[in-house]
Formats: C-alpha cells, structure tokens, sequence
C-alpha cells in the first residue's frame, strides 16, 4: 500500500518543485527522472497486487485490483516515455523562441499535476473523488493547451475548459443520484466507496441507478470523447504542444472510460439488465463510424490522429457495452494497445511537424528521404493503429469483431465498414507525407526514438503473444468486469 | 401533498428550491452582466442559507463548514472576481441583445417539466418532497447549460458555469445531506481553482480578441474550410 503513497507524494512534490525552478537547464531530465521512479513503483505495485490479490488500504480510501493496477502501470509507463520525448522537444520549442521561462514552469509543474490526477482516478476507492480528480485533469491540463498563447490555442482551451467542465458536471449529478441510492440502504459515510457500493449493488434501487448511469456516460463520456461531445478533443490535441497531445489520447481518455466501466458494473449489479451496455453500444458506434468518416476532412496532422482516437475510444466503449468475456478482454487489450501506438504515433507526429515546421497535412512531405526514422515510425504507427496485422491492435480490433459477430451479428458489417473507411481515411493522408518528394531545405532534426521503438514493439509483442502474466491480469479484470470467466 | 400539513423544515426546503429555482429564470433573461452577477450571488446566497438550515436542523457541524465554503466561494470571491473583470472591460452599461428570448424563457420552463419528468421514478423510493427538490437542482443544471448558449459574453458562460455547480451542490444539500468531506472539500476546491483559471482566461482571451465576445472565437472548425 505504501507504494500508492509514495507514488502519490512523488507527483505532489513534482508540481511544487518544477512550479519553482521550472525553467533551469536540463529541467526535462529531472522530469523523466521522476517519472521513472514512478514507473518503478508501480511496477513494485503491480507485483504487490499480483502475489497478494486485491489491496484495499486501511482507511478504505484506496484500492487497487486487477482491473485498476495494469492501467496504473501504463499510466505509468506512457507518463515515463512521453517525458523522454518531451524533455528535448520542450527544449527546441524554448530554443526557437515559442516559450518563456514561466511556460516552462508551468508546462513541466502541470505535468505532474496531470499526472498526479489520473493516478489518483485510478488509484482511489471513492467515486466522489474520482469526480473530483477526473476535474482535476481538466484543470491541470487547460493551462498546458494554451501554452502557446496564439488565439487558436486560446480557442481551443476555453472551448476544452467550457466543454469538458460542463460535462463533467454532468457526472458529478450522476455521482449525487448514486450517493442518494446508496444512502437508503444506510452507513452514509463510507456509502460513496466503490468496495461498499458493488458488494451492495444488487440492493440499490435500479430506476435511481438507471437516471444516474444516464448522466454519468454523458458526464464522462465528455472526456472520451465520444460523439457528440467530442468538440473539444481534436482542438485541444491539436493546439497544445505534442507532448500533451501524447498524454491526453494515451492517458485521460482511457481513465474516462475506467471511470464509466466502474460506475457500469454498479449499475448492472442493480439493474440486473443490459440497459447501461445498449447505452454504451449507441454511443460508442456513433463514436465509431462519425470519427472514421471525418479522418477524411483533416487538414491538420494532430487533429488527423485526434479524430483516430475519438474513434478507436467508440470502439472500446462499444465492446464493454457488448459486456460479455470475450468484448471485454478485446476492449482491455484495445486500451492498452491503442495507448501505446497512438502516443508513439504523436510523438514522430510532433518531430514530423518540428521538422517541416507546420502542421498542415499538405506542407509535411517527404518525411522518409529527410529523416528516416520519423518517415518509418509514422508509417509503421499508421499501419499498427489502422489494425494491420501483425500488431497489438489487429488482434483486439478481431476480437471484438469475434464478440460482435457472437452477441450482435447484424452489427459486425457496420464496424467492418469503419475499419474500413478510417484505414482510407489515414492512408490517404499519410501516404503522400512519408514517400512525397522532400521539399527544398527540408534537414533532419534532433530526436530521440527510444519512446517510439519501445511502444510500437510493444504493440507488435502484444500482436505476436500476449506474455502469460498479462493475459492472466486481463483474464483476472475480465472476472472482475463481466462477472465471468473467458 | 398539501404544503402546511408539512413540518416547518419541509416547508423551508421547499421554498429554497422555489427561490433557486426562481433565481435561475432570473438570470436566464437578463441582458446585464452586473445584474446577472448579482442574481447568481443571491442564488449563492439562497445556497448558504440551505446549507446552514440543513446543518441546523440535523445537527451537523460539517455542513456548516460547507456553508463558510459556499458563502466565501460563491457570495464573494466569484461575483467579486466577475465583477472586477466586468469594470475592467467597461461592458457594465452594454446591454446584450438576446436573441429569440421568448423562446429562450419557454425553452427554460420545458427544461423544468423536463427534469421532473425524467426524475418520476424516484418517486417510488422517497417523498414528493425529494422528487421536487431533485428536480429544482437538475432544472438549475440545466438552466445554466440554456444561459451559456443563449449568451454571448464570456463572463455570462462562467456565471452559467458556476450556476451548473450550484444546482449540484443544491441536489448534495437537500437530497443527500451534503457529500462525505472529503469529496466536498475536493470539489470546493475544484470550484475555487476553476474560478482562478477562468480570470486567468479572461486577461488571454481580452489580449488575444481584444473582447469577450465567445462568438468571436470561431478559429476552430470540426472540418477546415
């Protein structure tokens, strides 16, 4: 338990630490230093969890079990690997003159105070507090969109702000109605903790459960991003510096939808019906197929994968609404692969658009004959994110086909089709940026490779074969999630 | 339900949510900003009051630190802050035009039938009293979401935006008897870092547009012309 503290604490000291000397030398080192440390501790955590089973600390205030610990863990993991991309990039966009000392202040504190926050979401047993810590995200990260103070930036962080604050809101009604529900059937004090609420759903009163569940998939679902409350999602991406674009698609999206698959397993308990999953199915398939079809109207590279994540996000919450073994071992394994490709992919986005310096679509060209590396690492990220066997995301992506095909078969043409158009839709963009003719004065850039070698061959490990402790957790939350074994 | 069969502490939850409720409308139509400043402070004001009636009659102490959060947080700090930028801009004598705010009230008093449509099956598990008051907080919530498309100016979305969190705070009150502490110390805090950010905002948006006119930020589109 003292490993949640500690990596707790570390974060906290971050904020306060780089809110003061933010701006020194080197600062980016310390930043993946202190990442690294937390890495470490989860993965301390994570072994912890592994031989004990389900810790739940002695105030009941904190709880990790199989569900939350391997989503810390990649927390963990992308927070570590962006922050080694995002030191030198940081670097060259203080070097060109786009930020200040006081924005880098700003930028490395609110870091951690991301951090912080999502770790919190994960690691907390409270539902009020996941509220308040999902809030929480938003609040660090507004700053961050608009760090380069350009009026679209600020556009975007007060549509991001306005957008996401509102939503959210949302759930904390939902978080309200379920804390009434919860209520009647007494102890008010520990009534919101998650321990207490699941051993007790099947006694909370289902038509408080449904009216909530209703507002806290809104409320939520803000921040995955699906349709329509996606709005904010590709302006925030696309506006805010590319280490956070990185962080927002890999990390807050999925601990989004972490929350929403906890509240829908209280509300399943009580309902005892499939009412919360159709709700996910609707939301998520509309999420789906409105994303892919817009992947074909992108100018702009960061919105271009944006739109990417709204819709692989549609796909996960639509296989855990299917709810059964089979989707929600497909949609674990999809949150884990698509945060790792798709932050590998934002990173070479952000040296691809540092090195032609625009992020227009049709000013990057050429990327393999200037700098092979990035050229290779956007293709290989393309082909792995638009489910190309043989990575990670092939094998989820069919597994959720499988589960389709299995509960719902006259929905499987449908998402054959999204595939389909969003591969089209990535292609036709990403084609002319890598093999085009390089434009005049087009020269390579520094950058470290290590984050996108080490996530895309990840995804392709996961592609190949599922290490057995993994497939045991995913097995293990699958138990927890859908109430049965694969 | 006859009202005066009720207790006196019914009764007065009762014409809280009615005064709330009332506040809201209030707000919905008003074209000044100062005015509208003012009304949300009363509507804070009517929460403090809540508050404090619900933690006297329960006995509660942690309620009424609740209430010192609301007063501090809602009564001074944010109509102060909002004021302060409203001075700032010179916009205390423009009147906004609403448009179509006929259709805007109607729309507002559906948004009530609404909410207690949507909350009728709560009925079966407690009193009528609670399905009203359940009800007068979602209305809030979603009367603020009507204020911030209805308005134009910047200061008006953080007024809505804050009035969504009253309708909550309300609903905590009233229907649960406030939230443990910890989670509503958490979300004072959420509120107060929000209003700090939203004045932080006010300064980029008036440098980078010149004006807090939202519908000047049209930059961003879903698909790029």
């Amino acid at each position: 338990m003292i490993a949640v503290y500690l990596l707790l604490l570390l974060s906290a000291a971050g904020i306060l630490f780089f809110g003061l000397i933010g701006h020194k030398e080197d600062i980016g080192k310390l930043n993946t230093r202190i990442n690294a440390v937390s890495l470490f501790i989860t993965i301390w955590l994570a072994i912890t969890v592994f031989n004990q089973g389900t810790i739940l600390s002695s105030g009941k205030a904190f709880l990790i079990d199989s569900f939350n610990v391997y989503l810390i863990v990649l927390t963990a993991f992308v927070g570590f690997t962006t922050s080694l991309f995002s030191a030198p990039y940081m670097a060259h966009e203080k070097e060109i003159g786009k930020l200040s000392d006081s924005r880098l202040k700003l930028y490395y504190s609110m870091y951690q105070g991301f951090m912080l926050a999502m770790y919190l979401v994960l690691t907390t047993n409270n539902m009020g507090i996941m509220w308040v810590s999902m809030e929480g995200a938003t609040l660090a990260t507004v700053l961050l969109v608009s760090l380069y103070r350009t009026p679209e930036s600020i556009e975007a962080a007060w549509k991001y702000f306005i957008l996401c604050g509102v939503g959210i809101a949302q759930a904390l009604f939902g978080t309200i109605l379920l804390y009434y529900a919860a209520s009647q059937i007494g102890d008010s004090e520990n009534a919101l903790l998650w321990t207490v609420l699941h051993e007790h759903a099947t006694q909370l009163n289902p038509d408080i459960l449904e009216i909530a569940f209703v507002f806290l998939l809104i409320g939520y679902g803000t921040k995955i991003g699906l349709v329509p409350l996606h709005n904010w999602l590709p302006d925030a991406h696309s506006e805010g510096p590319t280490p956070m674009s990185a962080v927002l698609s890999g990390l807050l999206l999925n601990d989004a939808l972490y929350a929403v698959v906890r509240n829908k397993m209280l509300v399943d308990g009580a309902t005892q019906s499939h009412i919360a999953g159709y709700l996910m199915m609707g939301f998520g398939l509309v999420s789906f197929l409105v994303a892919a079809l817009f992947l074909h109207r992108q100018k702009d590279i960061k919105r271009l994968f944006s739109y990417s994540s709204i819709e692989h996000m549609g796909l996960m919450t639509f296989a855990f609404g299917i709810g059964g073994p089979l989707a929600t071992f497909a949609a674990l394994l999809h949150m884990t692969v698509h945060s790792l490709v798709k932050s590998a992919i934002f990173v070479t986005v952000g040296y691809a658009s540092q090195l032609a310096g625009t992020q227009k679509i049709s000013g990057i060209r050429g990327l393999i004959k200037t700098q092979p590396k990035v050229g290779w690492g956007l293709l290989i990220g393309t082909v792995a994110i638009a489910g190309f066997p043989p990575f990670g995301v092939f094998t989820s992506e069919f597994l959720v086909l499988l589960a389709t095909m299995r509960e719902y078969p006259w929905l499987t043409p449908l998402l054959l089709l999204g595939i389909g158009i969003a591969f089209a839709g990535l292609f036709r963009h990403i084609q002319p940026i890598v093999y085009g003719e390089k434009p005049e004065g087009q020269s390579p850039i520094k950058a470290n490779f290590i984050p996108v070698i080490v996530h895309l061959g990840l995804a392709l490990w996961l592609g190949l074969a599922i290490p057995g402790f993994l497939s045991d957790w995913f097995s293990q939350a699958t138990l927890l999630i859908s109430g049965s074994a694969l | 339900m006859n009202i005066e069969s009720q207790d006196f502490y019914t009764q007065a939850i009762l014409s809280m949510s009615a005064l709330v409720g009332l506040t809201s409308f209030l707000m919905l139509g008003q074209g000044r900003l100062l005015r509208l400043i003012f009304v949300f402070a009363v509507q804070g004001l009517l929460l403090t009051l809540t508050t404090s009636m619900v933690a006297f009659s329960l006995d509660n102490p942690h309620l009424y630190i609740s209430a010192v959060l609301t007063f501090a947080l809602k009564v001074v700090f944010i109509p102060w802050m909002l004021q302060k930028q409203v001075l700032a801009m010179n916009m205390h004598r423009d009147v906004e035009a609403l448009k179509n705010n006929t259709a805007v009230m109607l729309g507002g008093a559906s948004l009530m039938v609404f909410s207690y449509y949507v909350l009728q099956p709560i009925i079966h598990t407690s009193s009528m009293i609670m399905l009203n008051a359940l009800a007068v907080s979602l209305s809030v919530v979603l009367l603020g979401l009507l204020l911030m498309i209805s308005h134009r100016q910047a200061v008006a979305h953080v007024v809505g935006f804050m009035s969504i969190e009253n309708g909550l705070f309300f609903a905590a009150i009233v229907a649960t008897n406030g939230m443990p502490m910890v989670v509503e110390l958490g979300v004072a805090f959420d509120v107060l870092v929000a209003a700090v950010l939203f004045g932080i905002f006010f300064l980029h948006i008036r440098t980078s547009i010149d004006s807090l006119d939202v519908d000047m930020m049209n930059k961003l589109n879903e698909v790029d012309r």
